[in-house]
């Protein structure tokens, strides 16, 4: 099949950027999007063109590099999909194709649709761990049982893959989603009960100051992640929060 | 050039205690003024920064993703392994010691082995102390299931998304240090070469991807943690950025590498559907807990398979080949993945394979599905249920084992896994040679360290499934933290590394002289020409099956092809900004030396062992033929200019625990 595309091209951060249009052929319907852009960046080599450069590693939907804007969705159309999960059969013959980078102020654009996403290591970094040594001298695995259902919440929000598509799907470019993944996967889980309110204090705190919006309940977040972090995560996270900011901190 | 793995002495269940009872340290104080850069955040090296941290070291870490959460541990599926014998089914620190030994088909060293086999149990108390959600049953206790080569359950799981839990651990435990400043990490930093002065290695260049600035970090130590070097073959399990480069920068520094031919291919990956392909996606191995695998009885039905006029579940149950099930009766379906592969491949070749290219085998869920359903039913006290139901029960269960890996099948496939069987074929997966290092997992250059599937150390001539991840914990949790103490108690009074040294200097002109010659050279083909032309020369000569001949040709191909690489390839942009063809561009020039290598190591090992089959050494049965009398040692290369002139050293292997036998599954 045949289709247009439209890419944001920006030649740095500095650039102001700009959509450029770009024809491509042939193209099988069996390819993965990723694929589809790989063959468009041969043809523009070889006619000595730049490149569009773009995020990707894993290509299989669980290292959370690849982020495109597609048609006006964070990962294109598709429900529980990530950008290089998308395959070309979901589009049709004809069809122009708008592809963006992620758009939100904490996201910096690198270079075309490349974005820096450090500020979710940040926010991590600010308390998203148990604070126990790595030094070997835990206790027996098994004697901490953790009520199965429990441990299956807990994993669910722990497949969060940290992509961004919940900020950029955000009007407000909030990244509440994101945070309050990890926030419940450890105030589910009885390790990580002990420094819940401290940490749910310290992640909020560094998600406000990266400059993520607020959070007004639209939903869209949960509408486009890959792996469906429910929207029940923010519900917890607001609760802790409300808990936390209520005793005194330590 | 003789080489010393410094394994302790005494037997084997002690060798690990008092070596490290041994060990010399390095005070609290001293720690504070060592520096140590990390390469990689994998596995291996998110859980050593964040352990060498805590210790009091000055640690830099380095990825070339955006985050250190993206390495590519996060995409490993189905599980780790562990001697905890929860399931009381008889495992033990000796079993797993002895599972992997036999299924690195002895090639592996046994102390090593048995270290990993003793410290696994610690891993997933560490683990599950970090908030790791492993798999759980109803009674709140850790959930367990099997992997191939093996007949106890000793691997735990979080769905298909194992390997993203453990990471996410350690990358939370690196973070906790980042946040303390005591680690300082660079993301979208490449590693371009390591800087050795007066034989130890002194630091790193590094390049920093998103502006294309070149950098120099001096350390005390350097940990290789970079992962395997899969991709040489162009399509594999790996992600896109994996590569070899680090190791081979190693190498070239005089590193010796070892083993290098050893590469696992896996029994269980999507088949490639066209020519524009970028990688394969694993299914993984806990697949074949319950799925079976199989192909048609009669060619005819092949055929028209094939041809599209037949589907699977066309096919009667008495004209089905299941045949793993029928050639190794004892371990069916789990045999180990060497084996498994194999299997396929002969099937194929012989002309039962599915799929429109023919490079495919079933994996097929009916006959687990129905024996859940059937259980599911009796525990909810259901009389005569109808066979829909079954089903439906049958499914729910099987969704809740492997839900997302079958959501992923059908996301690529559009075929949907639970009502028609999975088509696999085998992929490139993993490489089990690496690095060479000794009992401390140094490498032969002091002060540099090799960890993870960077190094060679404990797989042998085959990795066991859901052993990888546990080795990359093991090495970075609890070996290297202590081990580099037996080196750096001497560099106490080095005081900071000079990275204006002359070392430094030529090295840092050695990068860029590389960097300008490929962004000069304007040539007329793209770096992914190269890189796939290099892996099919990889697949067909060097790949399931080997032969002298064809590794000899594959030699002379890849030095041809390397050659007009430097003349014609063209790298487009600039290399004062994010350029990702330019970081590909080196690391296809790494992989077109470390090719040649891999084929010279296969060439020279003339006996079949593990993921290594020479078609000379062949039973009448199309089975591996080990040769132990002269080839039970580990082949160690000195690099001295050309790939293939590399020098060979052997380690010679030393079996005092376990009796070397043939390896049967049967
Ligand atoms: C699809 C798949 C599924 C798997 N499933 C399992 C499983 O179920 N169980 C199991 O035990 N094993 C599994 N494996 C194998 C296992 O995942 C890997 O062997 C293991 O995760 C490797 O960990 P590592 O820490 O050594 O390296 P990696 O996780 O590969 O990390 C490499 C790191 O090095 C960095 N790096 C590399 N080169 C450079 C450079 N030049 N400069 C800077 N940084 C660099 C990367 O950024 C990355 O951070 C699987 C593998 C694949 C491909
Ligand atoms: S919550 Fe979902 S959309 Fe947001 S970062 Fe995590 S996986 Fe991506
Ligand atoms: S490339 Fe890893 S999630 Fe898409």
């Amino acid at each position: 099949m045949n289709l247009t595309l439209k890419i944001w091209r920006q030649n740095g951060p500095d650039d102001k950027g700009h959509m450029e249009t770009y024809p491509v052929s042939d193209v099988n319907p069996e390819m993965s999007f990723l694929e589809m852009i790989d063959v468009l960046n041969e043809k523009l080599i070889a006619e000595g063109k730049e490149p569009v450069a773009f995020d990707h590693d894993c290509r299989e939907g669980i290292c959370g590099m690849c982020s495109m804007f597609i048609n006006g969705e964070a990962h294109g159309p598709g429900k529980r999909i990530t950008t290089c999960q998308l395959h070309m059969r979901s589009f049709n013959d004809g069809e122009t194709v708008i592809i963006e980078p992620w758009r939100a102020a904490a996201f910096p654009v690198i270079k075309d649709l490349v974005v820096d996403r450090g500020a979710f290591d940040r926010i991590q970094q600010a308390g998203g761990y148990v604070s126990v040594n790595t030094s070997g001298n835990t206790i027996d695995a098994n004697a901490i049982p953790v009520p199965k259902r429990d441990a299956d919440r807990a994993f669910d929000a722990a497949t969060c893959i940290g992509c961004g598509a919940c900020v950029a799907s955000c009007k407000n470019s909030s990244a509440m989603l994101f945070v309050s993944a990890k926030v419940s996967q450890f105030a589910l889980l009885p390790q990580g009960k002990v420094e819940a309110k401290d940490r749910v204090r310290k992640m909020v705190k560094q998600m406000d100051l990266e400059g993520f919006g607020n959070c007004t309940n639209t939903g869209a977040c949960e509408a486009e992640c890959p792996v469906g972090i429910s929207l029940e995560n923010i519900a917890r996270m607001n609760r802790e929060y409300m808990g936390a900011s209520l005793s005194s901190p330590d | 050039m003789k080489l010393d793995a410094r394994i302790p002495a005494g037997p084997l269940e002690k060798k690990w205690s008092s070596h490290k009872s041994n060990i010399r340290l390095v005070s609290p104080a001293n720690k504070r003024n060592i520096d140590i850069v990390v390469i990689g955040t994998g596995l291996a090296g998110s859980s050593a920064a964040a352990s060498l941290a805590e210790m009091g070291y000055r640690v830099k870490a380095f990825c070339f993703q955006d985050s250190p959460r993206r390495a590519h541990s996060i995409a490993a599926q189905g599980g780790i392994n562990a001697a905890k014998n929860y399931q009381n089914d008889g495992d033990s620190t000796y079993r797993l010691f002895y599972d992997t030994i036999k299924g690195g088909d002895y090639r592996s060293r046994e102390a090593n082995v048995y270290r990993l086999a003793e410290v696994s149990a610690n891993i997933i108390d560490q683990c599950v102390a970090q908030g790791v959600p492993f798999a759980r049953d109803y009674g709140g206790l850790l959930d367990n299931r099997s992997f191939g080569g093996v007949q106890v359950s000793r691997t735990f799981y979080a769905k298909g998304q194992t390997g993203q839990q453990l990471l996410l651990g350690a990358y939370s435990a690196l973070n906790r240090q980042i946040g303390k400043g005591n680690v300082k990490m660079y993301n979208r930093h490449e590693m371009m070469d390591i800087v050795v002065e007066d034989g130890k290695a002194r630091g790193i260049i590094a390049r920093n991807l998103a502006t294309g600035e070149i950098e120099r970090h001096g350390a005390h130590a350097v940990l290789l943690a970079s992962g395997g070097y899969g991709n040489v073959f162009f399509l594999s399990t790996n992600a896109m950025g994996s590569n070899g480069s680090a190791a081979w920068k190693a190498h070239r520094r005089g590193a010796l590498m070892a083993n290098p031919c050893f590469t696992q291919i896996h029994p269980t990956c999507i088949p490639q559907s066209g020519e524009y392909q970028s990688k394969l996606t694993l299914m993984s191995e806990s697949l074949r807990n319950d799925g079976r695998i199989w192909v048609p009885k009669n060619k005819k039905d092949a055929e028209a398979i094939r041809a599209g006029q037949m589907k699977p579940t066309d096919i009667k149950e008495e004209d089905r080949d299941y045949y793993l099930e029928r050639r190794y009766p004892s371990f069916g379906n789990l045999v180990p993945r060497d084996v498994a592969s194999r299997a396929a491949k002969e099937r194929c070749d012989e002309g039962y394979g599915v799929n429109a290219t023919g490079q495919a085998v079933y994996l097929d869920f009916s006959s687990a599905i129905e024996r859940y359903g059937k259980t599911e039913a009796n525990q909810m006290g259901l009389e005569n249920p109808s066979r829909e139901k079954i089903i439906e029960l049958g499914e729910k269960v099987v969704e809740a084992k492997y839900g997302n890996l079958f959501e992923m099948y059908q996301k690529i496939k559009d075929v949907n896994p639970y009502k028609s069987p999975m088509m696999i074929y085998p992929a490139v997966h993993y490489t089990m040679g690496g690095i060479w290092v000794d009992y401390n997992l140094m490498t032969n250059i002091p002060g540099l360290y090799a960890l993870g599937e960077a190094n060679f150390s404990d797989h042998g001539a085959n990795r066991l499934g859901a052993s990888a991840l546990m080795q990359g914990l093991a090495d970075g949790y609890f070996v290297a933290p202590y081990t580099v103490g037996d080196y750096l108690a001497d560099e106490i009074r080095t005081g900071d590394i000079d990275i204006n040294s002359d070392a430094f200097v030529q090295t840092e002109k050695d990068v860029v002289e590389r960097i300008d010659k490929l962004i000069n050279n304007k040539g007329t083909k793209t770096v992914d020409h190269y890189h796939r032309a290099l892996g099919k020369i990889m697949w067909d000569k060097c790949g399931m099956a080997r032969n002298a001949e064809g590794l000899k040709e594959a030699i002379v191909e890849i030095q041809a092809l390397r050659e007009e690489f430097w003349k014609e390839v063209n790298v487009p942009g600039r290399k004062d900004m994010y350029n990702p063809e330019l970081d590909k561009a080196g690391r296809v020039a790494d992989f077109l030396e470390l090719g040649e290598l891999m084929c010279l190591d296969a060439l020279t090992r003339e006996e079949s062992c593990g993921g290594h089959f020479r078609e000379e050494h062949q039973t009448e049965e199309g089975e591996a033929m080990r040769d132990d009398k002269n080839f039970a040692f580990a082949s160690c290369w000195k690099y001295t200019g050309e790939p293939s002139k590399a020098e060979l050293i052997k380690e010679e292997l030393t079996f005092e625990n376990v009796e070397l036998k043939t390896r049967s599954y049967k």
